[in-house]
């Protein structure tokens, strides 16, 4: 049954952002439903694809296992805050550049965890790739190109392209 | 890696950027799971918590007086569709089977089938509604393995089901009479098999189990219906085929075709499994009783035990040689569990095993096995993997006892042009034997294993791919570009590759090219996504269009030169005129002059190809096994795969690895784990497990590039196949390793453990 509402407000992609949502309500929940913000992906709702990654105050987590209310006060970024009005980020011209999705589903979970990583640690190694990013399934490549699109977009950010 | 004889085109074989790519990476593609419209409302489904039951009552009075529910269906609101088997892409389908399993009537046929379903205001309060159902069930005695259900003791699924009897895969077949659980009996016969047999100097005859493994993508099902108040329905959703869903509406829900729109959302995978219907149908009924648009999505618990997933099959394999190395006669039984309603892929798999050798004596007898247990689906090269698997286990045993190299024992056996398949069939051109050599002179062969517990494995594979029909509709644009029009939902980069092949015919860039999937009110009809047939369909529909316009836009040409239009020709981008040389003008010249010459121009055409290029690969691993654990590490990993034609070879590249690693998934690790009760017990992908990021290395390919002749840019299918060696190949490689010969899958590190402590235990 429909519960009183708690108001929440955020910094959602470097925007001061507020909604309503149900205690129940995942952070998912809120994004896609209540923002109409279906960039972040849903894939199990059980916090095992990575699917729903989101960036909250520097942390990546599944965001499904956050509850909507759990984000007062947080600083959370999406895959739609990824790109500018100048373009792609690096990150996200990579893995087209590399081809590392096929349909696509997993991609924005994939982009958000690798900035992330990026950002901590500019030339990762494909063990270090691979060990960060176990969290986040994707059925489709083998994984192979997605490990390379996030070489390449490290190549790119240190200028070593 | 690639291998090419020759480049002729300037587009095709290029890597541009996907046309959908910046939609994708940047969230703005809307998959069916993110479609939203106003008004809507949640639907939800009620499941079975029993494999097999009695459904004596539903009573929903509850439910419905709970706020903010609007609406409550059941099996009981619909009608009974019509008993016939059509076939639909690579499997065939039965529309009152279907029709039970999107909702059950009577009798629920296993945990997780569908008994009600309820809308609501919100997913919670939907959720919520579904706990205030009232069931009342007779719980059944479950069948829950193939070969107990065969047993003429077994009980009854389908008390009414009699055996079909079928001389080769998709034939009508004769009834047995006899009411069982097998719902098909089929078989293939070549040659003589006891003369076969005869002759062989060695003789390997084992026993295989594979478990039932699901699809796993990421983006589960999902469908949002609205039934208008004129009766026109309209179903947004991510499936792999709009108008073969479309047909499945119409019988399900008995209502005419015309009024049905599917409009194709981006799809979050699908590899087989989104070809049927399931929450469409209950969408569509209970918009129609509240008048409001109803959305509906699976959690990854009820996509697993409420979809298809691929069958678990019980298999016996025996393949004779002689001395010499040649294999002379080669029988199988396969026994595939269909789940709940007939239809495995036990056909396409017989049709698939030991297809990449020559053997001139061959009896394969299938088996499709009616049990308590989710209606099997397609799954990448449906019923291969499974069937391959005994094949290449066995053959690696018989080159051992003859003394040969596992890849040159297959080499010398290695089916050619005009060698005939089990079913009689003679092969076409092809690239099986350019497969084996290919891995037999790279690197990766060539290398060290460098340690103990190492071993390596190669396997091979065969798919046949499908051909069904395509349309396509272009629009020339006056400054050179081309909007185009297909229907065929892109799981993977199909609209990039029929843009490419539209950009080649006219000599314009890739990005020239504004692909778009349209609805099934908007274009032509179009085939499933499956078969790995799109990219070879769409060709032949482009193909055709670019040639209408061609001709259309020499008359145009003609025109302007004041000459007649067989007197203009078009090469490379340019129309010319054949008799002065000066008159020339590109594609892009002409397109701005078409409004002057008589108006725009536009072509649509439906094609329905035959002669889908055949698939055939080999894999080749390389493991370590750690014998205190069982843990299975895979070092090294190489397919060779003819891809025939590549139009986008990063794409290309893609499938293979991709369906390396659902393999390796299948081999190693995935299985659906089921009480005696016939629940699912894992099903969550923590504990269902598929391969991670962390768990491969990278998946090495060997492209080899061997055109299909019968398609116009050479194009063959090629995203499924990958899926089939990689169950052979570890299971080789594992023997290889620590010397034990794994038969059940998946090859666990549990299983690999007591499989090393029985050998030691026998040794000493
Ligand atoms: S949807 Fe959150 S981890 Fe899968
Ligand atoms: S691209 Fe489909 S799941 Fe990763």
């Amino acid at each position: 049954m429909a519960s009183e509402k708690t108001h929440v407000r955020t910094t959602l992609n470097g925007e001061a952002t507020e909604y309503l949502c149900e205690t129940n309500q995942s952070l998912l929940e809120v994004l896609r439903d209540v923002l109409l913000l279906t960039g972040t992906k849903e894939g199990c709702n059980d916090g095992n694809c990575g699917a729903c990654t989101v960036n909250m105050d520097g942390r990546i987590v599944d965001s499904c296992l956050v509850l909507g209310v759990e984000a007062e006060g947080a600083e959370i970024l999406t895959i739609e805050g990824v790109a500018t009005p100048e373009g792609l980020h690096p990150i996200q011209q990579a893995f087209l550049e590399n081809a590392a999705l096929q349909c696509g589903i997993c991609t924005p979970g994939f982009i958000i965890a690798s900035k992330a990583l990026l950002e901590k640690e500019p030339n990762p190694s494909e063990a270090r790739i691979r060990h960060w990013l176990a969290g986040n399934l994707c059925r489709c490549t083998g994984y192979d190109k997605i490990v390379k699109a996030v070489v390449a977009a490290a190549n790119t950010i240190g200028g070593k392209k | 890696m690639t291998t090419s004889d020759k480049k002729k085109y300037k587009v095709i074989g290029t890597t541009p950027i996907r046309h959908d790519g910046a939609d994708k990476v940047t969230g703005r593609a809307v998959y069916g799971i993110d479609f939203h419209t106003t008004g809507m409302l949640w639907g939800k489904i009620l499941r079975s918590p029993h494999a097999h039951a009695k459904i004596k009552s539903i009573d929903a009075t509850k439910a419905l007086a709970l706020p903010g529910v609007h609406a409550v269906v059941t099996g009981k609101d619909m009608a009974v569709a019509r008993d016939i088997e059509v076939e639909a892409g690579e499997t065939s389908l039965n529309y009152m089977h279907l029709s039970d399993n999107v909702m059950a009537r009577d009798k629920a046929l296993y945990k997780g089938h569908a008994v009600a379903a309820v809308a609501a205001d919100t997913q919670h309060i939907a959720e919520e509604a579904l706990g205030l159902i009232e069931v009342d069930y007779e719980v059944l005695t479950p069948v829950l393995n193939g070969r107990e259900g065969m047993k003429s003791d077994a009980p009854l699924i389908h008390p009414d089901q009699t055996t079909k009897i079928m001389a080769f895969r998709f034939d009508p077949g004769t009834d047995s009479g006899e009411k069982s659980n097998i719902a098909g009996k089929s078989q293939l016969k070549l040659g003589d098999i006891d003369a076969g047999f005869k002759e062989a100097d060695f003789i390997v005859e084992r026993e295989y189990t594979t478990s039932w493994v699901h699809q796993g993508y990421i983006e589960a099902q999902n469908a949002t219906a609205h039934w208008n108040n004129d009766d026109n329905i309209t179903v947004w959703n991510s499936s792999q085929g709009t108008f073969n869903q479309r047909q499945l509406m119409a019988e399900i829900l008995k209502h005419p075709v015309s009024q049905i729109k599917m409009v194709p959302m981006e799809i979050g995978g699908g590899f087989g499994g989104k070809i049927p219907v399931y929450l469409e149908i209950p969408a569509a009924m209970l918009s129609k009783k509240t008048g409001h648009p109803v959305k509906m999505t699976m959690t990854r618990t009820e996509v697993f035990e409420g979809t298809g997933p691929a069958s678990a099959a019980q298999m016996k394999a025996k393949v004779g040689a002689t001395k010499d190395g040649r294999i002379t006669a080669a029988y199988a039984e396969l026994v595939f569990e269909a789940g709940a309603f007939p239809g495995s892929a036990v056909g396409a798999g017989a049709q698939g095993m030991f297809t990449t050798y020559n053997i001139e004596n061959v009896l394969i007898d299938g088996y499709d096995v009616v049990v308590n247990k989710p209606k099997s689906a397609a799954y990448r090269s449906p019923g291969t993997p499974q069937a391959c698997f005994p094949a290449e286990a066995v053959i690696d045993e018989l080159a051992e006892l003859v003394g040969m190299d596992p890849l040159d024992f297959r080499m010398k056996n290695a089916a050619k042009e005009g060698d005939r398949r089990a079913d009689g069939v003679q092969h076409p051109e092809m690239g099986n034997l350019e497969c084996m050599e290919a891995l037999k002179a790279s690197d990766h062969y060539k290398s060290d294993l460098g340690g103990p517990n190492r071993g390596r494995g190669v396997a091979s594979g065969y798919w046949g791919n499908a051909g069904m029909p395509a349309s396509c509709s272009i629009a020339i644009n006056a400054d050179g570009t081309v909007s185009l029009a297909e229907g065929s939902p892109d799981i993977g980069g199909s609209r990039t590759s029929i843009a490419m092949m539209c950009a080649e015919a006219f000599g314009i860039a890739a990005e020239d090219v504004h692909p778009s999937i349209k609805d099934t009110d908007s274009i032509g009809y179009q085939g499933l996504t499956a078969g790995s047939s799109t990219t070879l369909r769409n060709g032949w529909a482009v193909f055709e269009v670019t040639n209408q316009a061609i001709e259309l836009i020499k008359a145009r040409a003609a025109r302007l030169w004041e000459t007649e239009p067989e007197n203009v020709d078009f090469a490379d981008g340019v129309f010319f005129s054949k008799a002065e040389k000066e008159l020339k003008l590109t594609f892009k010249e002409m397109t701005g002059k078409l409004m002057e010459t008589g108006g725009p121009i536009s072509v649509a055409a439906s094609v329905a190809p035959r002669g889908a290029g055949p698939s055939f690969t080999t894999h080749m691993v390389d493991v370590e096994v750690d014998p205190e654990t069982g843990k299975v590490e895979i070092l090294r990993y190489t397919a060779a795969q003819d891809v025939g034609t590549m139009i986008h070879p990063d794409y290309v590249e893609g499938q293979v690895q991709g369906g390396a690693v659902q393999g390796i998934g299948w081999a190693l690790n995935e299985e659906y784990f089921f009480s005696d009760k016939g629940a699912m017990l894992n099903a969550s992908y923590l504990d269902y497990r598929v391969p991670t990021m962390l768990d491969l290395p990278m998946i090495d390919t060997i492209l080899v590039e061997h055109a299909n002749p019968d398609h116009p840019f050479g194009v063959r299918g090629v995203a499924e196949i990958s899926v089939v060696p990689p169950l052979g190949a570890l299971a080789n490689a594992i023997y290889a390793a620590v010397g034990v010969r794994m038969r059940d899958l998946p090859m666990a590190p549990h299983k690999i453990v007591k499989a090393l402590q029985e050998k030691n235990g026998k040794t000493k």
